[in-house]
């Protein structure tokens, strides 16, 4: 008997397509799992199992008539709940969005039911996006599978801690700030952050309109690709998406990485952890040995990266946050919790009369000081690894009283989100776990970043690595 | 009122002042008297490490344009269908006739 | 005088686009069901996403130029941020320090002088929805309506170069007058698709000569004006309120005042707080524009003769009295139509002064009677003219081969082609033909 739960993306669709087992089979088993662990691990705020039931019997329907099936046909996956999906709750891990129901789907959404995927559920998040636990929703906060005192990261929490316990096959995520490549690190998964303008943001509740953009977390580096060849592409419905004609993901991911050249900036090991230090110099020492270059670069600005974030994320947040107004579908603005409070009185006050210059505009020039590293460096090499999180999953309520400590934990990812650029978070391994409690280690992911629209060397980068270790075997003890 | 430290290019202390009371007003959020007093701190800190960005000379530097270089993105004038009226409602308890409904606005004394 | 007035105008014209500024909703909502001409977008629904309409853009930077302004050659969309119920998203979408248009002007009639006004900006954004209050279980309470929300405006601003209400009613007149002629607007203070708030101050006029000294230290905001008569009113009214108010040796508060129409007064409006901050920053969800020399070319030679210059033309070409061209030159439908029957008069003989006096006198229905049809009435022609078929249909080919232009613009929708088209076939037939007949036929060839 196939452990149904146990699979990827990729052989699901092969079960599917052979007729092995059924959709609705394959959509009942996720469903009693997702229901049963739940309440463990509080990866969902809403399990929608009318609608996945229906998607299922259609996508039966059509494999008993010979259809054309989309390629995620009968797939569960699950959406984090800042995708606006028409007829189903959508909450953005908040009380003041608490019985929101939106009217219409995210484009994202759209080709995802074209796809005929099969939505489990939505999933919870930091409230609003703010946060890099899990511990910032109105909802509680989630636990990460591999050791339940600790968190998933954020803010796309519940979206990792689904799929690492197979709740589902891949679920959406978003990244601002490093919410998609955080938690994916912390779960040993795999997260992409996009370019950005790769894939429409057109109904997904925004963060940071100049820093956000739409990921998504898988179990393997193909079943990434395979995400992505659905939900790239141009949007009328997004004026900010690229005209660039999408690529074919999965095609050639096995090129492998002979006379690739990889950076490794010097700024992102000077302070890091030794085991996490040990770890991704480990890996990079793996593709060498299949064929790559490594270099010694230099980002000089990334140190002013989190300051530069956080004047412009928070001013971006303010001005987003303000429909919310208690007339026309939410509760009012006292419901707000204490992360957004902050930042929209953090925010407001960087674009304010006699500030603006000082702040805003000023985060705004060192920002293109930022990108301008990005840009020369790629001129001598093809791509950058990198850490993603300078500890590993710390133990819930341990950063929750401290906002300052928590946005300095984003100095390794917010550069990329500055800059635009896509990166791509794959495991690579595990350290010790301090408690005795679970006798697993802790997940450990590392970066591999490229210019813009490199999503597919990054994807071949991570495929070779990714076979010769296959970390994502290693299943948390659930 | 607080006064945050600036660390300015000569190193010298410069101070900021932050008015929660109008940033509040201003951002429309109701805070109570302890969230005030907690985020003034908290948003000190912050905002004493932010100024970290005064150590780097800008004068000769422009604000990054539109991160993806795209200009003149507009759509042709044609219509749509728009959202029927039930579904606009939908979403809110407070209405009356089609219209939304909110506690009476006055503009004139 | 003691005092001299300084007035100066903002107003908002909504354009006759076919779809809203930034979603595809139709901005034909006048009149309609509340809350029936919305969308994610135009509704501020979480995640939505704004696409500007080129149309609006265009129409923006025709009405630029024709006030003779400079055009932004690179330019952005900008967010306003503030909070008001009729305002879904928080913030407007507007334009603040590149606006499409600047440093302008417009020249028009005050009694028999010319008065040079100048336009400062003129910038795109989006209209809020609308307010109206009502009593509901006996409570009182606000209803919101947001088919308006999202229709793209038009806001021009001018420097405080008027000093009197007559000046300020002028310019008010030959705005809409211009953006009539171009067809972006139906400018139509009624409907609520040109609205006008005057901010009038008063400074003191020294010394012999009745010099003026520096600009008054305070303005006062007028709302609430829905006539070119109450506007006329409304600044009468204020010049004088202020005038009391110095007289007494006291400054009047810089605030907004609402017009009341029925006690013919300007009242306080509740103060809103001090001086709005907007927190202005680039709108990050549009792209930035960028224009060529060259394109603002190509939208040059799309303006059509404008009022001033037609009147000079009509003057020139036939020789009436000023008071008579400028009733035929204040609407261009009508112009245009004045000076086709000309055309077609001149075939019958008759006289361009003939036909003004008619026209201006007996005011016929111009969108019911043909230019060529009408000579004929006042020729006296009563009985229609019996047509010869076959020359009809071999004048009709003709005229359409030879006419591929005017052939195009009624193919694009420019009814005033087809007139054109008629009156050359007339020509051609030397008036012997029933010119709704030929209307008829030309009509049926260029389906």
């Amino acid at each position: 008997m196939i452990d149904l739960t146990s699979l990827t993306i990729k052989e699901a669709v092969d079960l599917l397509s052979t007729k092995q087992v059924k959709a609705q089979e394959l959509t009942r088993t996720f469903l009693e799992r997702a229901t049963k662990l739940n309440k463990k691990l509080n990866c969902f705020i809403t399990i929608s199992q009318n609608v996945a039931l229906a998607q299922a019997k259609k996508v039966d329907g059509l494999i008993s008539d010979n259809q054309k099936l989309g390629p995620l046909a009968g797939i569960p996956l699950a959406l984090k709940d800042l995708f606006s999906t028409a007829g189903i709750k959508t909450t953005a891990g908040s009380e003041v969005l608490e019985n929101y129901v939106p009217v219409y789907d995210a484009t994202v959404v759209s080709k995802l039911k074209v796809a005929n995927a099969i939505f489990i559920g939505k999933t919870n998040l930091d409230a609003w996006g703010h946060g890099g636990s899990g511990e910032n929703s109105d909802f509680g906060p989630t636990k990460n599978p591999y050791d339940l005192t600790r968190v998933p990261g954020g803010s796309s929490s519940g979206s990792a801690a689904a799929v690492a316990a197979n709740l589902c096959l891949t679920a959406t995520a978003t990244d601002t700030g490093g919410s998609t490549r955080q938690p994916a690190s912390f779960c040993n998964l795999v997260g992409l952050k996009p370019t950005y303008g790769r894939v429409s943001r057109y109904g997904v509740i925004a963060m940071a309109s100049s820093l956000d953009t739409i990921g998504h977390i898988t179990k393997t580096v193909y079943d990434s690709a395979l995400i992505l060849n659905i939900t790239a592409g141009q949007d009328p419905f997004d004026a900010t998406t690229s005209p660039k004609s999408k690529e074919f993901y999965t095609k050639e991911i096995a090129s492998g990485v002979k006379s690739l050249k990889i950076g490794i900036p010097q700024e992102y090991f000077a302070h890091l952890d030794i085991d996490i230090k040990k770890l991704i110099m480990e890996a990079v020492k793996k593709l060498e040995s299949q064929g790559a270059q490594v270099f010694d670069v230099s980002l000089p600005h990334t140190e002013y990266g989190v300051a530069t974030y956080y004047i412009i994320q928070p001013s971006e947040v303010s001005s987003n946050l303000a429909r919310y107004d208690g007339i026309r579908y939410s509760f009012g603005r006292d419901k707000f919790g204490a992360e957004a409070k902050r930042r929209i009185i953090l925010g407001t006050f960087a674009l304010s009369a006699g500030y603006y210059d000082a702040y805003y505009l000023k985060a705004m020039k060192v920002r293109r000081l930022i990108r301008e590293d990005f840009t020369r460096v790629f001129k001598n090499v093809d791509v950058l690894i990198c850490p993603v999180s300078p500890t590993p999953p710390f133990k819930l309520g341990e950063k929750i009283n401290d906002p300052l400590s928590m946005y300095l934990s984003d100095i390794y990812t917010v550069n990329v989100n500055l800059a635009g650029v896509p990166s791509l978070n794959v495991p690579c391994g595990f350290v010790d776990n301090p408690s005795t409690g679970s006798g697993q280690g802790l997940p450990v992911g590392m970066q591999i970043i490229g210019p813009d629209f490199s999503e597919k060397l990054l994807y071949q980068v991570g495929y070779a690595y990714e076979q010769e270790t296959k970390w994502y075997q290693k299943k948390p003890n659930l | 009122m607080i006064k945050v430290k600036v660390k300015s290019q000569s190193e010298k202390s410069k101070s900021v002042r932050i008015d929660i009371d109008h940033l509040a007003k201003l951002a429309n959020l109701p805070l109570t008297a302890q969230e005030k007093k907690t985020f003034e701190k908290q948003l000190a800190d912050v905002l004493s490490y932010i100024s970290k960005l005064n150590e780097l000379d800008t004068t000769r530097v422009e604000p990054i344009g539109h991160i993806t270089g795209l200009e003149n993105v507009t759509r042709d004038d044609e219509t749509a269908p728009s959202l029927t009226r039930d579904k606009v409602l939908s979403s809110t308890s407070r209405k009356y006739n089609g219209f939304f409904q909110v506690k009476a606005i006055f503009e004139e004394q | 005088m003691k005092y001299q007035p300084v007035i100066g105008l903002e107003v908002h014209i909504e354009l006759a686009t076919k779809s809203k500024m930034f979603c595809a909703c139709s901005t034909d909502y006048f009149g309609r069901e509340p809350n029936t001409h919305t969308c994610p977008i135009c509704l501020g629904l979480p995640g939505a996403m704004p696409n500007p309409n080129l149309k609006a853009i265009e129409y923006a930077q025709l009405f630029g130029i024709a006030l003779n302004c400079q055009s932004q050659l690179n330019t952005k969309f900008d967010r306003k941020n503030y909070f008001y119920p009729d305002l879904v998203k928080g913030f407007q979408i507007s334009q603040y320090d590149l606006p499409f248009s600047q440093n302008g002007y417009l020249v028009t009639k005050v009694g028999r002088k010319d008065k040079k006004i100048r336009i400062r900006r003129a910038h795109l954004e989006e209209d809020t929805g609308k307010l109206t209050h009502a009593t509901v279980d006996g409570k009182r309470v606000t209803l919101i309506d947001f088919n308006r929300s999202g229709v793209p405006l038009l806001e021009i601003v001018t420097e405080p170069d008027m000093s009197s209400a007559q000046e300020a009613k002028s310019y008010a007149q030959k705005l809409q007058q211009i953006a009539r002629y171009l067809k972006i607007s139906d400018a139509d203070m009624e409907k609520g698709s040109m609205r006008i708030e005057p901010n009038v101050s008063l400074r003191r006029v020294s010394g012999v000569r009745g010099r003026a000294s520096s600009l008054p230290g305070y303005k006062v905001e007028l709302k609430n004006i829905n006539s070119f008569r109450f506007a006329e009113k409304a600044i009468v009214y204020e010049i004088k309120r202020q005038t009391e108010i110095l007289d007494r040796g006291e400054i009047p508060a810089q605030e907004t005042r609402g017009y009341n129409e029925v006690k013919g007064i300007t009242v306080s409006q509740r103060s809103k707080e001090e001086a709005h901050d907007y927190r202005y920053f680039p709108e990050p969800d549009i792209p930035p524009f960028a224009f060529d020399k060259s394109y603002i070319g190509r939208l040059k030679d799309k303006i059509p003769e404008l009022p001033d210059e037609k009147f000079t033309r009509f003057k020139k070409q036939f020789g009436l009295s000023d008071y008579d061209t400028e009733i035929l030159t204040r609407d261009r439908q009508l112009a245009d139509f004045f000076e086709e029957s000309t055309k077609a008069g001149r075939v019958e003989k008759m006289s361009p002064k003939q036909i003004a006096n008619y026209v201006i006198n007996k005011k016929p229905d111009i969108q019911e009677i043909l230019p060529a049809t009408l000579v004929k009435t006042i020729a006296g022609l009563t009985t229609p003219i019996q047509t010869d078929e076959a020359k009809l249909e071999a004048a009709v080919k003709e005229i359409v081969n030879e006419n591929t232009n005017a052939v195009k613009d009624y193919k694009d929708g420019k009814v005033s082609a087809l007139m054109f088209l008629v009156g050359q076939v007339m020509r051609q037939l030397e008036g012997k033909a029933d010119p709704n007949l030929v209307k008829l036929k030309l009509a049926e060839k260029l389906k």
